[in-house]
């Protein structure tokens, strides 16, 4: 499972878990039955704490994305739900509020900040080829 | 400043300080500090050099005899009780002060001697994972290896508490990692319980649940690393009507910017916040979660009288 965390963002680690775990679903990277790995494990490998893992995985199963068989780890839910339309829409708004907030403490207008967001577009396709 | 609701009350805690104070000469070292570490927990303790970290851990380990308050440990006074205490604590400190004329070897069979749960085997599996020679003497370790064989006589005997005073001081990337390794393989052993004091923020906000945030000898924050991380925000506001100079807002630590736009990093309670922007006049345009380290800076920055 690739999973990287930023502790000094200012989103929870626990919870940048439970986005990235989420759309590795989402996007079927992480199969159905799929075994997510053990939490001292993924603790260990991302440096972090062990409770910090555990709540990740707990938020996981109480939306229904995996599930834990008892005393054998954890794994992606035969039919976990998608990630609807409403709540991308309702992550991505957060990102662009910021945005749009950053560039008019700038100075910059919404048509430079559309022009930008164009040439970083055709940047990250470019480099994706 | 409040400090954030204790997550835990004193009959969990391994560590529970009560009023504790101190002076050197006429120096404050510490005042009036409560504090409580909660049974399996991984607490942070952060402060500026001088704050009084390592006074505060001097207590624990009861070195220091308190002027005022009370220091338990698993309990018992550590003055008073200092073999049942410091034979559960495990203890690292930035110096490493290890007999530099004894090989690794000498070391950990001398150690041994003192600690009647010290675990030979996993003695030896951590000097192989550290690479550690076990014939050379330690004054001929490099000071990366002199932290890793300080780490091994804090864990062997398999501590309750894992007690570090700034291990990662002077240490590249590597042996940092080793040792936050070793700090979440403890805290994954069932109920051990790690204290340790950094003044490097992203270590802490990796692998601690709790932390203290202490300021010239007085806590400043103290609770669940998640709740003081949630009762901080940074706000960019526009106001109704340009301010001529920095409005004076409540709850606001910083404050930057000029007319209408300000940004500012704000502590407490969200609703009472929103209600003394409003009456200012000020609209909400962005709201962000800060780091610990802005928290941190923002926090050292505040006059000292504005601690209460």
């Amino acid at each position: 499972m690739h999973i990287q965390v930023q502790p000094a963002s200012g989103t929870p680690i626990y919870l940048q878990i439970v986005n990235q775990a989420r759309y590795l679903v989402a996007s079927g990277q992480l199969a159905p039955g799929a075994e997510l790995p053990p939490i001292r494990a993924l603790a260990e490998q991302l440096l972090i704490n062990p409770n910090t893992v555990a709540r990740a995985y707990l938020e996981l199963e109480r939306a229904g994305i995996v599930t834990k068989r008892q005393g054998a780890g954890t794994y992606v839910s035969e039919n976990p739900p998608t990630v609807g339309r409403g709540q991308r829409q309702r992550i991505l708004s957060e990102r662009a509020d910021a945005l749009l907030a950053e560039a008019r403490q700038m100075g910059m207008g919404f048509d430079d900040v559309l022009e930008l967001l164009r040439s970083r577009h055709e940047k990250m396709e470019a480099s994706a080829r | 400043m409040t400090p954030t609701q204790p997550s835990s009350s004193s009959a969990e805690a391994v560590v529970s300080i009560s009023g504790l104070s101190r002076h050197f000469g006429p120096t404050r070292a510490l005042d009036d500090v409560t504090l409580h570490v909660p049974r399996g927990s991984v607490f942070g303790l952060v402060g500026e050099n001088g704050a009084g970290k390592t006074t505060l851990i001097q207590h624990i380990l009861g070195l220091l005899v308190p002027e005022s308050g009370t220091v338990r440990v698993f309990g018992l006074d550590p003055v008073a009780d200092p073999v049942s205490v410091l034979g559960r604590i495990g203890y690292l400190s930035e110096y490493r002060d290890l007999p530099s004329w004894m090989r690794l070897d000498e070391l950990l069979r001398y150690t041994q001697a003192f600690y009647p749960t010290w675990d030979p085997s996993f003695a030896e599996s951590l000097r192989e994972r550290f690479a550690l020679p076990a014939s050379q003497k330690i004054r001929s370790y490099s000071q990366g290896q002199q932290a890793k064989a300080g780490l091994i006589v804090a864990l062997a005997f398999r501590p309750d508490l894992l007690l570090l005073d700034e291990p990662s001081s002077g240490l590249d990337p590597v042996v940092r990692r080793d040792i936050l390794e070793a700090i979440i393989r403890t805290v994954a052993e069932e109920r051990r319980t790690v204290f340790f004091s950094s003044h490097l923020l992203d270590e802490i906000e990796r692998v601690c649940d709790h932390i203290a945030m202490i300021r010239a000898g007085r806590v400043a924050l103290f609770g669940r690393l998640d709740d003081v991380k949630q009762s901080h925000r940074r706000l960019l506001l526009r106001f109704d009507q340009p301010q001529p100079a920095p409005p004076d807002l409540a709850h606001a630590l910083t404050l930057q910017g000029g007319g209408r736009e300000w940004t500012g990093l704000f502590h407490g309670d969200r609703p009472k916040l929103m209600r003394t922007l409003q009456s200012a006049g000020a609209h909400v345009v962005a709201e962000e979660s800060p780091s610990l380290d802005e928290i941190f800076v923002a926090q050292a920055a505040l006059p000292r009288t504005a601690i209460r």
